[in-house]
Parts: C-alpha cells; structure tokens; sequence
C-alpha cells in the first residue's frame, strides 16, 4: 500500500477520504487518485463496520435475527425489519391481519419519508449549504415522535415481528400522522425553495455523476439511484407485497441519469409516500395486530427470500433453513453495497467536489454496506 | 455631541504639551498600535458571535446562550480555549514556514486597517493612494494561505491552498475593477477625498445602475476574496476537511480564524466607505430637517452601521447558498464578473466625462 502515502508514476495525487471524512457520512474509506482537481479512479476500501451481521444472525432464533438488522441501514430500520419478518412469513406461510398490514405500511412510507428528509439535509451539507440540514430535522422530528410513540424507539424500531406488529398503535397516531402530512405538504415546498430552485445547487447536480440505465442495471443499481436513471426498480410495483398491490402511487423515474435526476426521484418520492399514507391512515382497520405463532418459530426445510424497497432500494433476505429452530445461512442483499460499486464509474473525470454530490446523492449509509 | 474627532484631538493636545514633540509622536504611534490589536480582538470576538447568532436564527436554533448574558462571553471562553490548547506541528511540515503562515495572514489584515476612516476625520493613516493601497495589501494574505497549505505537508492542505490562491487571485481583479468605478467617479485615490465627494449622496444613490452592478460585483469579489460561503473552497469542509488549515490548532488556527473575521470587517468597511458613503450620513436632497436630524447621529454609529449591514449580508450569503464547484468558481469570474466589471467600467467612465451622475 506504498502507493496511497504519496503520487503515483503519472504524478498523480493519490488521496485518503475517509474512514474519517465529513462526507463520507461514517466509515467508508475512499483512496482517490486525483488529477489536479479532477477523478481519476476511486477505489471504495470496505471493511470499518464490519459486524459480521450474517453470520450473527445464524445463532438467533428467527424471532431474533430481524433485531439485528435495524442496525443495518439505520435509516430505514423498519423497512429491514419489515423484510426479515416477511421472509419468515414466507417459510411459515402466515396470513398477516389486515391491521398489521397497514401498519406495516404506513410506518414503512413514514420511514421513508425521514430517511429522504435526512439524506436532504446532508446532501445539502456536502453541497456546503448547512441550514437545509436543521429544516430538514425539524420535519424529521415530526417522525421521529410518532415513531417514538409506537415503537418506542427513534431510530432502531424493532416493531415488525413475524406475524404482524408487536404492540398496537398509540391513540394519537393517526391524529399526528395527519398532522404531520399536513405540516410537511407545505414544509416541502419550501424545500424546493431552498434548494432545489438554487442556480449553485442546480449547477453543482446536473450533468454531475452521470450513469446511463444500462450501467445502472449491470451495476445493480437499484432504488431512487437507480430510478434516477430511468431504469424501473421499485420493488413495491414489481413485486408488490402486503397492500401495495392495492394502493394508487407512481413509480418515480427520471431519465437524467445524473445526481440532479436522483435528486429528484428522491423528492418526488416523498410525496408518493405522503400520497400512500394518506390513502391508508383513515381506514386502519380493527382487529388483531398479529397473526397466531407458537413461541418457538421453527421454518421448514428449504430456502425463502423476500425483498422490499427500502429508501435506499432493493434489500432482499435470503434464508436457508434446515428446518431449525434458526436459520442455517442467512445473506442480505443491501441496496447501498451495489449502489456504491457504480461510485467509480460516476465520478471519474468529474472534479471533488462533483464526487461529493455524486456519493451525496447515491444515498450511502455506511453500515448497510458493510453489515 | 460625542465625536472620536474631537476625542482624539484632546489627546493629542495633551501629549504635545506633557511630552513634547518627538516624543509625544512615538506614544501617540504606540497607542494607534494598541488600539488596533484591541479592535482586532473585539471585532474577531463579536464578529464570530454575530455569526453564531446569525446562524442560529437562520436555522432555527437559538445559538450561544449560556455563558454571560445572552452567550456573550461565549467567543472568549473559546478564545480561552484555544489559547491553552497545544499548537502542534506536524511532523513532515516545513516548521519554519508553517508557524510563520498565520501571521502572515493576521499582518496582512491588520495592514490594510490603516487608510479605513472609522468617523469623521478618525483615520490612521490618510494615505494618498489608500484604494490601491487596500487592493495591494489585501492580496498579501493568499501568499500566507499558500504557505500554510504549502508546508502543512498534507494534501487537504495543499488542495486547499491552490484553490484559495487561484480565487484570490481571480476575485481580486473584479473586486479592483469594482472599486475602480469609484474612483473614476469620485476623481481620488484618497478615501477622504471619496468619502467626501458622497456629501451630498452616496454613490450607489448617485451613480445609477452602472455603480450598483459595481457594488453587487464588489460584494461577490470581497465574499470569494474572503474565502466566505458559497465561495469556501479553501476550506470547503465536505471535500477538504478544513482546507489549508487543516493541520492547524491552539491559537495558530484561531489567528486565521480571526484573520477571516477581520477580512470580512475590512472588505465590508471598503464596501460601505466607497459605496455607502463610509461615516458620511444619509441625506435626502433638501429636505433640511430630515438632514439635521441625520446628521446627530455620530458619523462612527453610521460607519459600524453601513459596515455591519454588509457583514450581514454576507453571513447571510452563507448560511443560505450552497457551494461553487471550483471551475464554476473561476468560470463566475473570469466569464461573466470580468467582463460585467470591465463593460461597466467603461459606462461609468462615459457617466463621469458626461457628468451624468447626480
């Protein structure tokens, strides 16, 4: 690794950014060989975060292993969740009360939408505009307190458990689910206002970390990174589970291909997800909060995988079963590890500060790559 | 009523009588000296808590709050610590140039605070050539950035320092065309003679359009010159970590810190002395009661109020604007400042040999 202390034989500038970097938003360690100001290569270096959540997950029984998976992309710990337990519901073949499902639903969309508020602010932050970071927190709040509500907890929510959710909602969920659709349909255009109108914003994203849609699929790109290249990815329209299948929404996708485009899809999103929640939260229906289970879950024989789209893009839950009491092997597939794979591609022959909007708008969250 | 004029008069009186001449000459030297490095001291300290509350406000926070009244012993509880805290310096740095660097930059600051009249007749120095004094020295300062960034020994730095150079550098030439116009109109180098030939109007009032496009360039030029948001790209924290001072602690990095804030005063105190009319107050035509009534307000109330208005301004600029990529950053000047500023330079000489301003 001689070469990462100095220039390479073109006198390049070879550069670390990270494990600590303010932009790399955690862990991740880039080494950059940098031509002046311009990309020449990035080479992500893995490995920081590494928990070895796969292999932990083989000695958790399966009521157990989807705990451990909040910690994985942080942002979206519900979603992940939300794919254990469908998984599981798969092995167990399980029908799911209606109550559940909704639930399910509307706190997956409320997850969504925090995880967008968040990315907006700190891509804001790259971009070197600090203020949209505080707007976007104070909407994030909003969540964060209905969450905290019904859950229990803010970030790590661990609510979904095989079979349906653990406690039944709070009474005031729905009065402040609407207060805050309310509260945010205004919030978001000032949002727009704020940044995405910017002629410096506009300059610094469009044309910036361009990738065409057939990069974006043979790197396996997929969520609002994916979107934003035209390619159709959204696993709740592909492959519909629990009531997406019935819910209007669209599909977001712009065809840019650049970080403008998935700046956009992500935007865009939001409002989709305000439009799910608003199609669902007046007609919760009664009932049971989870289907019956016996206390020890045991999955047959064989293998079950399930996917869903987190705010980042597709996670699939791949588990073997020997028809134990726990899983035999257990793989998650993190939209974040092949969103970053496609960063080389993207920012090469842009300048640094093009890499930063790139890897802003790719969206990364560090321990989802890592796991 | 209360004038530094007459102040400085009564104390000058007094040495003259008490000392003698030459003597009393070298106290009075000495005291300007003081003077100085107390004004930097306080500035750098408001300066920075302006700054914090202006953010706050600005994203709903409620800023320094806890030490002193309303936080404002804040700034000196901070000065405090970095005073006690260990000045490294790296192992590979050039030690010698690495702790020359930020005096360099503290100097170059303090420099160009001689020709600024603070009030009516309130100047240190009333150098015949005071703009181009101004636009000489402050152009010192990117040598000293380039010497941080060039013997901190770490490629942030080094990024960093070649940025800052390349846009000081830039920036400096519409920032001179911008000042230029002035010059033109008002017919001195001398910024008495500028100050006073707005008596009867401030320029931006007097010049038209062509000396607002001036002043608008201006302002951009001494927000890039400053290394200020959306122009930080010697710092630009999201790419470079701090930029070229990023090897830089203790009290070696709070006089760039405070060389930063004392840029900031000295850029927006040329702005408000060249276009707004430095200490003079602000008149309506013949409205004579409206005049009077101005003119009881103490001509160094006006300066700090002109100045801190455009202080404002730029803190504002960024806490709101995201940052310039650099090429677009060299683009903005060099495509479309330059030849605004060169274009209007020619209007406003047109303007001043017609004598069309007011």
């Amino acid at each position: 690794m001689l070469e990462e202390l100095g220039t390479n034989d073109q006198g390049d500038m070879i550069i670390n950014v990270g494990p600590q970097h303010p932009s790399t938003h955690g862990v991740l360690h880039l080494v950059i060989t940098l031509h002046g100001e311009t990309v020449k290569k990035v080479e992500p270096h893995l490995g920081y975060i590494h928990r070895s959540i796969e292999k932990m997950s083989e000695s958790l029984s399966y009521r157990q292993f989807s705990y451990v998976t909040s910690r994985m992309d942080y942002l979206s710990s519900h979603i992940n969740n939300h794919a254990c337990a469908l998984a599981v519901e798969k092995g167990l073949q399980l029908e799911i009360p209606g109550r559940a499902q909704y639930i399910r639903v509307i706190l997956d969309e409320l997850t969504r939408i925090a995880s967008h508020q968040l990315w907006w602010g700190a891509l804001a932050m790259d971009l070197g505009a600090f203020t949209p970071f505080f707007y976007s927190f104070r909407e994030r709040e909003m969540i964060n307190e209905v969450m905290e509500e019904t859950c229990g907890a803010r970030l790590t929510m661990n609510y979904i458990v095989p079979g349906g959710v653990m406690f039944d909602l709070h009474p005031d969920f729905q009065k402040k689910v609407k207060l805050f659709l309310a509260e945010f349909k205004s919030k978001i255009h000032e949002y727009n206002e704020l940044v995405t109108g910017n002629v410096i914003f506009q300059n610094r994203t469009k044309g910036v970390g361009y990738i065409s849609k057939e990069n974006a699929i043979s790197y396996g790109m997929t969520g609002p990174s994916g979107r934003g290249s035209g390619f159709k990815c959204d696993v709740r329209k592909l492959h519909p589970y629990e009531l997406y299948d019935q819910l209007k929404f669209e599909e977001i996708t712009e065809e840019g291909g650049d970080a403008f485009a998935r700046y956009m899809v992500r935007i865009r999103e939001m409002e989709q997800s305000m439009n799910i929640i608003e199609q669902l939260i007046d007609n919760i229906p009664e009932g049971d909060i989870q289907a019956k289970t016996k206390a020890v879950l045991k999955l047959p024989k064989g293998d079950f995988y399930s996917r869903v789209e987190t705010a980042r893009g597709e996670l699939g839950v791949y588990i073997i079963s020997e028809g134990g009491t726990t899983p035999y092997r257990i793989k998650y597939r993190s939209p974040g590890f092949s969103n970053l794979s496609a960063l080389n591609d993207m920012a090469v022959g842009g300048k640094l500060g093009d890499l930063m909007a790139t890897m802003g708008t790719l969206d990364l969250v560090i321990p989802d790559i890592d796991r | 009523m209360f004038s530094l004029e007459k102040l400085v008069s009564i104390i000058q009186a007094w040495l003259q009588s008490t000392l003698g001449d030459p003597w009393a000459y070298i106290v009075v030297c000495v005291m300007v000296g003081v003077a100085a490095i107390a004004l930097f001291a306080i500035l750098g300290l408001m300066l920075v808590y302006m700054e914090r509350k202006v953010a706050a406000h600005m994203q709903i926070r409620l800023g320094p709050n806890r030490v002193g009244p309303m936080g404002l012993f804040q700034t000196t509880a901070d000065t405090l610590k970095l005073v006690m805290k260990e000045g490294l310096t790296p192992d590979g740095a050039d030690k010698f140039l690495f702790n020359l660097a930020p005096f360099m930059v503290m100097i170059a600051a303090m420099l160009i605070l001689a020709p600024i009249a603070f009030a009516k007749n309130f100047q240190i120095w009333d150098i015949s050539i005071g703009v181009l004094y101004v636009a000489a020295v402050s152009s010192v300062a990117v040598i000293g950035i380039l010497m941080a960034g060039w013997s901190s020994n770490n490629k942030y730095s080094l990024l960093g320092a070649m940025r800052s150079a390349a846009q000081i550098v830039s920036y400096e030439l519409s920032a001179g065309l911008s000042i230029l116009a002035i010059v033109i109109l008002s017919g001195s180098l001398k910024i008495s003679d500028i100050i006073n030939s707005q008596a009867d109007g401030w320029w931006i009032i007097k010049g038209h359009i062509p000396v607002i496009i001036a002043f608008i360039v201006f302002i951009i030029a001494v927000t890039a010159e400053t290394n200020r948001a959306p122009f930080d790209l010697a710092e630009a924290e999201s790419e470079l970590t701090a930029g070229f001072h990023t090897e830089y602690s203790g009290m070696k990095f709070a006089l760039f810190f405070l060389a930063e804030y004392i840029n900031i005063f000295i850029g927006c105190a040329i702005g408000a002395t060249i276009f707004l009319g430095g200490w003079m107050p602000f008149h309506i035509g013949n409205w004579e009661a409206f005049n009077h009534v101005m003119d009881f307000i103490p001509s160094s109330i006006w300066f700090i109020g002109k100045t801190v208005f455009l202080i404002f301004l730029i803190m504002w600029f960024r806490w709101t604007f995201p940052r310039l990529r650099v090429d677009q950053l060299l683009n903005l000047e060099w495509k479309y400042l330059l030849p605004i500023s060169m274009v209007n330079l020619l209007i406003v000489t047109l303007m001043a040999i017609m004598g069309w301003h007011l």
